[in-house]
């Protein structure tokens, strides 16, 4: 059967080059980087050779680089951490109405903690508004943490813009530190921390054709944190533990590959993503693109099909060999509506048809044929057994709650779940 | 292990008695499409019994899966027997479902039971 594999948001497969760099270090070079005998120093340099690669793919300088094991562990190291060495100068943190579970649930525990947060909202594209940023600003801000770009609509925030407004605005001489969860722009759209002026950037390997298991935390030269790990000297004593050299390696070839081929790339991916983006709604009546039509991950596409539900469309999509992704609450494990969707403020029951493409390098104009002669026909076969498109074929309007829809009654146990 | 059983899976890609029946006896409708899901059945009625009986149903694979099993399951039983159907007869005979699914999608059994109340309530009139 057919491998379409078009779910590179959430891990993208291996370039082989990455694969090929990392084999030596399993089982021929496995010393500890920090022994000071010279086996270990094969291990020292190849993580010192790894770290300049994966500073220069962002224009840092090597020793701004914090590797992590992935980039929730960055993400919660720059927000845990940052929030834990300034927090002499307050207790007030903003991040977006869009951020990634390991970004709002690092906020959510330092809430507990006696931290304040504000959720600043997007727009119907996705969007921070700057303006909302500025009035979410208070005296005891010592954190920003608005995301590069969102990995399910694709939208591609305008981060300098954003870093220029928290920097203008605070009071002065008070710093107030910017971090930005960028493990969806990094290696997929050229991305330049000091042309940025963020203080903290996070990326990851494990989608840009990296390995699993690595990531980076980019802290700007002078910026403090508070480790979230004790131990040892690794890292600069910022992240102890034994490097997991390996994926290190890997995590560096693929960031010098990226660096070479980022433009190219992204050109070709752009080209597929169109090629959906302006067929689909040819081929399927009452669907709608979800996030923004420019400025927009070269990948992404994200359709809400009204009438279906989105968990039905990937398993049937899956049978074909296709491999997607939705964000509809049947599809997730919390069975609540994507809080990305409900972010933007698409209507729920549209939501829930919620379907998402992500693709890759590796992706063929023939797999984008391929899926565009069977959705179509995925989609007719969902509506033709619901009983929503029925309604709305007799009546020529959206079914809310009709006739012996006992929502009230079953609201609750149905579909108002517990947390 | 896959997320559903082969049988889901079954029901799911080849529902069985999917579609409406014009003059059915009785119609009966359960969930929403805010949540995600919602089934349609309707029943034909002969002699007490569920002489045939068809479903629309919008929602995931579970729900799919359900209102399937729930129409088959129904097919010829006297309608006391079909009041006696719960929604667990119909996860059992599926071999089981997700756990998060059990409450959310697993709405056939109220459906059909919506059905023949709806049969019963023109009977008394």
């Amino acid at each position: 059967m057919k491998r379409i594999y078009m779910d590179n948001q959430s891990n993208t497969k291996p370039d082989e080059r990455v694969f090929e760099s990392m084999k030596p270090f399993f089982i021929e070079y496995y010393g500890n980087p920090q022994s000071i005998y010279s086996f270990g120093s094969f291990s020292k340099d190849a993580l010192e050779t790894a770290r300049r690669r994966v500073a220069d793919l962002i224009n840092a300088d090597a020793e701004e680089i914090i590797f992590t094991s992935c980039g929730t562990e960055s993400n919660n190291l720059a927000v845990k951490g940052i929030a834990g060495a300034l927090k002499a100068g307050g207790r007030h943190i903003i991040i977006s109405s869009i951020e990634h579970f390991s970004v709002l649930n690092s906020v959510k525990k330092l809430e507990k903690e006696g931290f304040e947060v504000s959720f600043i909202p997007v727009d119907g594209n996705g969007n921070v508004d700057e303006s909302e940023l500025k009035k979410a600003l208070r005296k005891d801000t010592i954190l920003v943490s608005v995301q590069y770009a969102n990995p399910e609509i694709g939208t591609i925030q305008d981060i300098k813009k954003l870093v220029s407004a928290v920097k203008e605005s605070s009071n002065a001489g008070k710093f107030v530190a910017f971090h930005t969860d960028a493990v969806s722009a990094c290696g997929t759209i050229p991305v330049d921390v000091k042309d940025l002026g963020v203080d903290a950037l996070t990326f990851s390997a494990s989608v840009m054709y990296g390995p699993k298991g690595a990531a980076a935390l980019y802290l700007k030269k002078g910026v403090r944190i508070s480790p979230q790990l004790d131990g040892g000297i690794q890292e600069n004593y910022r992240r102890s533990g034994t490097e997991n050299i390996p994926t290190i390696v890997g995590f560096g070839k693929a960031c010098e590959i990226a660096k070479d081929e980022i433009v190219k790339n992204g050109k070709a991916v752009q080209k597929l993503r169109d090629k959906l983006i302006a067929e689909l709604p040819k081929r399927i009546e009452h669907i709608y693109l979800n996030g923004a039509r420019e400025n927009r991950l070269p990948g992404n596409v994200n359709f809400s099909i009204e009438f279906v539900e989105g968990e039905a469309l990937f398993l049937l999509l899956d049978a074909k060999g296709i491999m997607v992704s939705s964000g509809s609450a049947c599809a997730s494990k919390n069975l609540k509506l994507s809080h990305i969707l409900d972010a933007i403020g698409i209507d729920v029951a549209v939501g829930q048809g919620s379907i998402l493409f992500t693709l890759s390098k590796f992706n063929t104009e023939e797999e984008i044929n391929y899926v565009l002669e069977e959705f179509p026909n995925i989609v007719k076969r969902l509506r033709d057994m619901s009983p929503l498109y029925s309604y709305f074929l007799k009546t020529g309007s959206r079914k809310a709650a009709g006739p012996g829809t006992d929502f009230d009654d079953h609201h609750d146990d149905h579909c108002n779940i517990e947390e | 292990m896959a997320f559903y059983s082969e049988r889901v899976m079954d029901h799911f890609a080849n529902p069985r008695n999917v579609g409406e029946i014009k003059d059915a006896d009785g119609i009966g409708e359960v969930g929403n499409p805010v949540c995600g899901d919602m089934m349609t059945f309707y029943i034909k009625v002969k002699d007490n019994k569920i002489e045939d009986v068809k479903f629309k149903t919008f929602g995931c694979g579970a729900a799919i899966a359900v209102s399937s099993m729930v129409s088959e399951m129904a097919l010829g039983k006297t309608l006391e027997e079909v009041m006696n159907l719960t929604n667990a007869d119909v996860a059992k005979a599926l071999g089981g479902l997700p756990s998060n699914k059990m409450h959310c999608s697993n709405l056939g059994a109220d459906a059909l039971h919506k059905a023949v109340e709806n049969y019963n309530s023109k009977q008394v009139k």
